[in-house]
């Protein structure tokens, strides 16, 4: 990877935007169950004690309990690992939060494969999948921390449920200051025109990686941050499809309903392009080191230069 | 609309709340105003064609005790930001629940007769935002207890005085998360959460005993650092002063468990499993009304 690019931790970020939306405003209260000095929900406990709920393990209650602050006119955000965070409380989760579209932002930290060490337990890979399909609820992979930084600020002005999936490991910075983040709206990182890579989250830098490798083989690749997975930025991505001819999506979950799916269907239902998806097989992780698992489980910059060229092949 | 004067649906001091004060007359209103929930319950569910008839009348005593005598709250303004709350954690109790929100004024008692059909407000379980007056989405079982206690901390957070009151269901004793949530009303003092738990003894496939024994139950929720209160949960009296009980008690939440009969009211239904969760028949619904009749 680009030795330029500034690695950092995107919980962190999580935890800055928290404090700062604590002094701005009395409505924020933010829950955790017994993991708030990995989520760094731990840093809102410092400064606003009053305001700040630990459940202990009881992702169940945690959720209940959040939709009733909810409620009662409170902005909630809820935090734990994103595989505690989702499967476990599913029913909590659609029936108290997602069917009354109450005010719950759930920050989930700690998704996907790059967990590492902890293995299959803690890798979770079928989040998007559980969260996208619920009514009513918004579902966003920051890219990198400062965009976790905008995305939470942004979510925190708006009504209604909302999942947000951040990762364990630092993670290149990919965005600045000037990097629009608006809800809803894909970002183009970098314009082509022969092939699209649509990545979200850690594997949005991948794209980029293989569309330096794409470009040394003559093939002009755009790359999109698709940071927002529900609502789908539908014109986005048609555009980009129509104007390249093909496309590839990267997302570090399984390819069997995750933002690969969503593009899928999207393309399916409004234009038809060679497309393939780059993503965790229908399977379950292991313990191991970042890279390694990355390597082992398909989700490397050289699996997405692999998929370009077999969209291209397919293109003519 | 309630024939209760207003006067006597204020909060009693506390201190004041000796079984004596309620006089008979008053008793009686309430007893008359149960009688007429449980007649809508059974209709709607007769006309629904489906729904739970057991358990909506064995907890009409206490929503009708709360919702006319208890409660602070104002069926003209829904959203007024002190009213109490009120929570069915045992959601397919729904027919008493909109019943008793029909009567306090939330909706007409027409709209009743639209349960569980095609573009009606009152789905087969609370769905908060749809029905005036409901305050929590509910129906899958174990949730509301939780769903209270964020209610009582955003009031505490607030500095307000209303209080929340939750529903259970004797099943949903069944539910890990009743107890998730039991502990953390503890936990974080609330005494402003009272739950009743609805004690019919009876789940869908049989006796709580049989099922999935919960005695002692009250020791349970003693365990838990809970005050503890045991009424019989039909008899009006004994449910209003339970409720003001547990107003004086500081620093803990407290539980009301209401011994009650699945489907009381009905002499068909009193005890029996078979109306959990089914409509009666023609005739069956004809000697119902019969019985509920004033």
């Amino acid at each position: 990877m680009p030795v330029t690019w500034k690695w950092e931790s995107q919980r962190k970020q999580y935890g800055k935007a928290l404090v700062e939306l604590g002094k701005e405003r009395g409505d924020i209260v933010v829950m955790d169950a017994d993991l708030s000095s990995s989520t760094r929900t731990s840093d809102f406990l410092a400064a606003f004690p009053e305001r700040f709920f630990n459940v202990g393990i009881a992702e169940q209650n945690m959720m209940d309990t959040a939709a009733g602050l909810a409620a009662s006119g409170k902005t909630v955000f809820v935090s734990t690992f994103a595989v505690f965070g989702t499967g476990r409380c599913y029913d909590q989760i659609r029936q108290s939060i997602a069917y009354p579209k109450l005010n719950v932002k759930i920050v989930a930290s700690h998704a996907g494969i790059t967990v590492g060490g902890d293995g299959a337990s803690h890798q979770i890979i079928e989040d998007i999948a559980l969260m996208r399909v619920l009514p009513n609820m918004t579902v966003i992979v920051p890219v990198d921390s400062l965009e976790t930084y905008n995305a939470v600020k942004a979510v925190s002005k708006t009504p209604g449920p909302v999942y947000v999936r951040i990762g364990r490991a630092d993670v290149p910075t990919l965005t600045d200051k000037n990097t629009p983040f608006e809800l809803n709206s894909a970002t183009v990182m970098r314009d082509g025109a022969d092939v699209t890579l649509i990545g979200c989250g850690i594997m949005v830098a991948r794209c980029l990686e293989a569309a330096e490798e794409l470009a040394k083989h003559g093939v002009d690749a755009r790359v999109v941050n698709l940071h927002t997975i529900k609502p789908l930025d539908e014109k986005t991505i048609v555009k980009a499809a129509r104007e390249t001819g093909g496309v590839v999506t990267a997302e570090e979950h399984s390819v069997m309903m995750g933002m690969g799916s969503a593009v899928a269907m999207c393309l399916v239902e409004n234009f038809h392009v060679p497309m393939k998806r780059v993503g965790i097989p229908d399977t379950f992780g292991e313990s191991g080191g970042c890279e390694e698992l990355m390597t082992k489980y398909g989700l490397t910059a050289e699996n997405i230069v692999e998929a370009a060229h077999d969209v291209l092949r397919r293109k003519k | 609309m309630t024939d209760i004067p207003r006067e006597s649906r204020r909060r009693h001091p506390q201190g004041d709340a000796r079984l004596e004060i309620y006089d008979g007359e008053f008793i009686r209103q309430l007893e008359s105003i149960a009688k007429k929930v449980r007649r809508h319950s059974i209709r709607m569910i007769y006309q629904a064609g489906s729904g739970h008839p057991g358990g909506s009348l064995s907890g009409a005593d206490i929503m009708v005790a709360l919702y006319f005598h208890v409660m602070k709250h104002d069926p003209k303004r829904p959203d007024w930001q002190d009213r109490d709350r009120f929570v069915l954690s045992k959601g397919h109790a729904a027919p008493a629940l909109y019943a008793v929100l029909a009567e306090s004024g939330y909706f007409p008692v027409e709209e009743l007769d639209t349960l569980r059909k095609m573009g009606s407000r009152l789905q087969g379980h609370p769905c908060l935002g749809k029905t005036p007056g409901v305050e929590m989405s509910t129906g899958s079982l174990g949730h509301g207890l939780a769903a209270g206690n964020g209610m009582a901390l955003a009031a505490k957070l607030d500095r307000r005085l209303h209080r929340v009151y939750v529903l259970l269901g004797d099943g949903e004793m069944d539910v890990g998360e009743t107890w998730e949530a039991a502990m953390l009303a503890s936990h974080y003092k609330l005494d402003n959460v009272t739950a009743y738990v609805d004690r019919n003894k009876l789940q869908l496939d049989g006796p709580t005993e049989k099922i999935m024994s919960l005695e002692p139950l009250a020791d349970k929720w003693k365990a838990f650092g809970w005050h503890v209160i045991e009424i019989n949960g039909h008899n009006m009296k004994e449910i209003i002063h339970a409720t003001n009980e547990a107003k004086g008690v500081k620093g803990r939440p407290t539980v009301v468990i209401c011994h009650t009969i699945k489907g009381k009211g009905v002499s068909y239904m009193e005890g029996s499993l078979h109306f959990h969760g089914k409509a009666p028949s023609d005739e069956e619904y004809e000697q119902a009304m019969k019985e509920l009749g004033d």
